[in-house]
């Protein structure tokens, strides 16, 4: 009963693949928008803001068909990719990435962000009559004083990438091995007799996993936030 | 060494324009709040820019606002202490301390870090981090920060100002150092006409964002028409004086001034050391004659020079004792009961008690009359 079979592996290994991928490839975009959002007036920002929400309002199956419009092989993009990259994301376990990383780039900023505006600029202002440039500055005053918020929010986008389903199975489709991944392979079970048992298997693994990275994430902010603490 | 200042920036509706030149030693802004100290400061750090300015250090143009020079803040070598320290509160003070050193090329460094650390009394706190350390240790940890990147000159910006007043004797002590020992210019903000009695070597007072005076601190302080600035019971003469005995028994030092001698509480510091010390113009009692059975230790021959607006019940009197000026507040009553008047001989009495520790600095520079006029 408890154990999983391989195709229930093969999904669990694809959704740990594609979320880690869909985090580690978002963070540094994450980062920078956050830092943008939070630092610049610029024109456009608000548009920007709502852009960056946009996924976590619209429904997922919407962001999914877009997707498609616009990464399918036929989309402007999509073809652009293949004839100048050969890269293909329709229906491949990289599109479940784009989609996944789209889906949990507003978690992502959101936790960035508010870290960004807790760290005073004075401090930057300080590390500049020091001698530090901008880059300096933000490699050894900005990034570990945000660290706490950047490490919850890519655990919470890597959570989050383990759980989407609708712009996934709209984007890329459940085929089993390439794109099918832990909720994409309940829906499935759940759709044929005798299924339920692997449904509930996956389930598990998945609340399983959800509550690891709350905790985990919850764990490595406190620690960082004690290690930078104002003591 | 020469610091040339020109700043015309407007901030809502509030315009600072202020243009000044200073030389070697500390320069104090002096100005109530909201004078544009900071913002002079801060341009000359590079952290604002001004609509127009001009600012150059030592020949270096850092800010031409009319040739489009504006050399940002990381390139400009000019430390800055900030009011509350804004030391990193994610590094211990050792690394704190070596920040700057990383981004400096070696021929500029000045000062070796157990000199410095030595010389502001932080080496026991050097695995801490700056949020267990008091107000008083932040400041220091903050002037060794700033020095340790070797600037070419030193901002200050109200380093005191948010310290008690055992804190802020703790630090003077460091930041007169600073100026004699390390020879570094400063820039130095603040409101305090007891701080600047005690460390200026030039002073510029703004007054809505406008240079009101230029000048060593001995002469502004003298000067009468400053007092509405200083406060009324802050103003007074500076005197520059040098120690001449100590009496052990009865905890008392006698300076010697240049028109006359002074005893004081017990100062500690060896014989011959020059200082500069504070009187405040209401501690001063004209005598007509000289007095008798007077509990009051310090009598000088003086000679008034000037007399105040006499529209006030509270009249200020100028006298000159030796090559100083010292400053009386008196009465209208006593003025007229005395019959003063410009070149009438007085006595100027004053208790020792009235000069206090925060009035009396270490000072080489004073006796020679300040520096950078302009």
């Amino acid at each position: 009963m408890l154990q999983l079979s391989p195709e229930e592996w093969t999904a669990v290994a694809l959704s740990i693949r594609v979320a880690g991928w869909a985090t580690l490839l978002s963070l540094p975009l994450g980062i920078a928008t956050a830092l943008l959002l939070a630092r610049r007036r610029f024109w456009g920002r608000e548009l920007l803001n709502g852009l960056v929400h946009l996924p976590l309002i619209l429904p997922p199956v919407v962001t999914g068909y877009m997707l498609l419009l616009l990464f399918g092989r036929r989309g402007p993009i999509g073809s652009l990719l293949e004839e100048t990259f050969g890269i293909v994301l329709a229906f491949r376990w990289t599109g479940a990435v784009l989609a996944c990383a789209i889906m949990a780039f507003p978690l992502m900023v959101r936790a960035i962000r508010l870290a960004v505006e807790a760290v005073d600029p004075k401090l930057e202002q300080a590390a500049g009559t020091l001698g530090a440039n901008r880059l300096w500055t933000f490699a050894t005053i900005t990034l570990p004083l945000i660290l706490p918020g950047v490490i919850a929010g890519a655990i919470l986008a890597f959570a989050k990438a383990m759980g989407e389903f609708g712009a996934t199975i709209t984007f890329v489709s459940s085929i089993p091995g390439e794109t099918q991944t832990i909720p994409s392979a309940i829906y499935a079970l759940i759709q044929v007799p005798g299924g339920e048992s692997g449904a509930l298997r996956l389930t598990a693994v998945s609340i399983a996993v959800a509550m690891a990275a709350l905790l985990a994430s919850e764990a490595v902010a406190r620690l960082v936030a004690r290690r930078i603490a104002d003591r | 060494m020469s610091i040339d200042v020109a700043i015309n920036h407007r901030l809502g509706g509030f315009t600072i324009d202020a243009t000044f030149r200073s030389g070697a030693g500390l320069t104090a802004l002096f100005g109530r709040s909201g004078a544009g100290k900071t913002t002079v400061v801060n341009a000359v750090a590079g952290l604002l820019r001004p609509e127009q300015g001009r600012v150059t250090v030592d020949g270096q143009v850092l800010l031409d606002t009319q040739r489009g020079i504006v050399v940002p803040p990381h390139r400009r070598r000019i430390g800055y202490v900030f009011q509350e320290g804004r030391l990193f509160p994610h590094l211990s003070v050792r690394q704190n301390l070596g920040f700057g050193r990383w981004f400096q090329r070696h021929q500029h460094r000045f000062g070796s870090f157990a000199d410095t650390v030595e010389l502001l009394g932080i080496g026991h706190l050097l695995e801490r981090r700056p949020g267990s350390l008091s107000g008083g240790e932040k400041q220091r940890v903050a002037i060794g920060r700033a020095l340790l990147a070797s600037p070419r000159l030193l901002l200050m910006d109200e380093p005191l100002a948010s310290l008690d007043e055992a804190r802020k004797a703790e630090i003077l002590p460091y930041i007169e150092r600073l100026r004699d020992a390390f020879g570094l210019p400063i820039l130095y903000v603040s409101h305090s006409v007891p701080e600047i009695a005690r460390l200026a070597t030039t002073v510029v007072v703004l007054a809505d964002g406008r240079v009101e005076r230029c000048g060593p601190p001995a002469a502004l302080m003298a000067d009468p028409d400053l007092f509405p600035l200083m406060g009324r019971h802050e103003g007074g003469a500076l005197l520059a004086a040098r120690i001449l005995a100590h009496d052990p028994i009865d905890e008392l030092t006698e300076l010697e001034v240049t028109g006359g001698r002074l005893w004081v509480p017990l100062v500690e510091a060896p014989i011959g050391t020059q200082l500069r010390v504070r009187i405040r113009a209401r501690d001063v009692i004209l005598a007509a004659a000289p007095p008798v059975g007077l509990s009051a230790l310090n009598c000088l021959p003086a000679t008034v020079v000037e007399i105040g607006a006499l529209d006030q019940p509270i009249v200020d009197v100028k006298l000159v004792s030796g090559d100083d000026f010292i400053l009386a507040r008196i009465t209208r009553r006593s003025l007229r009961v005395l019959a003063l008047e410009p070149g009438r001989p007085v006595h100027a009495v004053l208790k020792s008690i009235a000069v206090g520790r925060r009035d009396i600095g270490r000072d080489e520079h004073l006796a020679e009359g300040g520096s950078g006029k302009d």
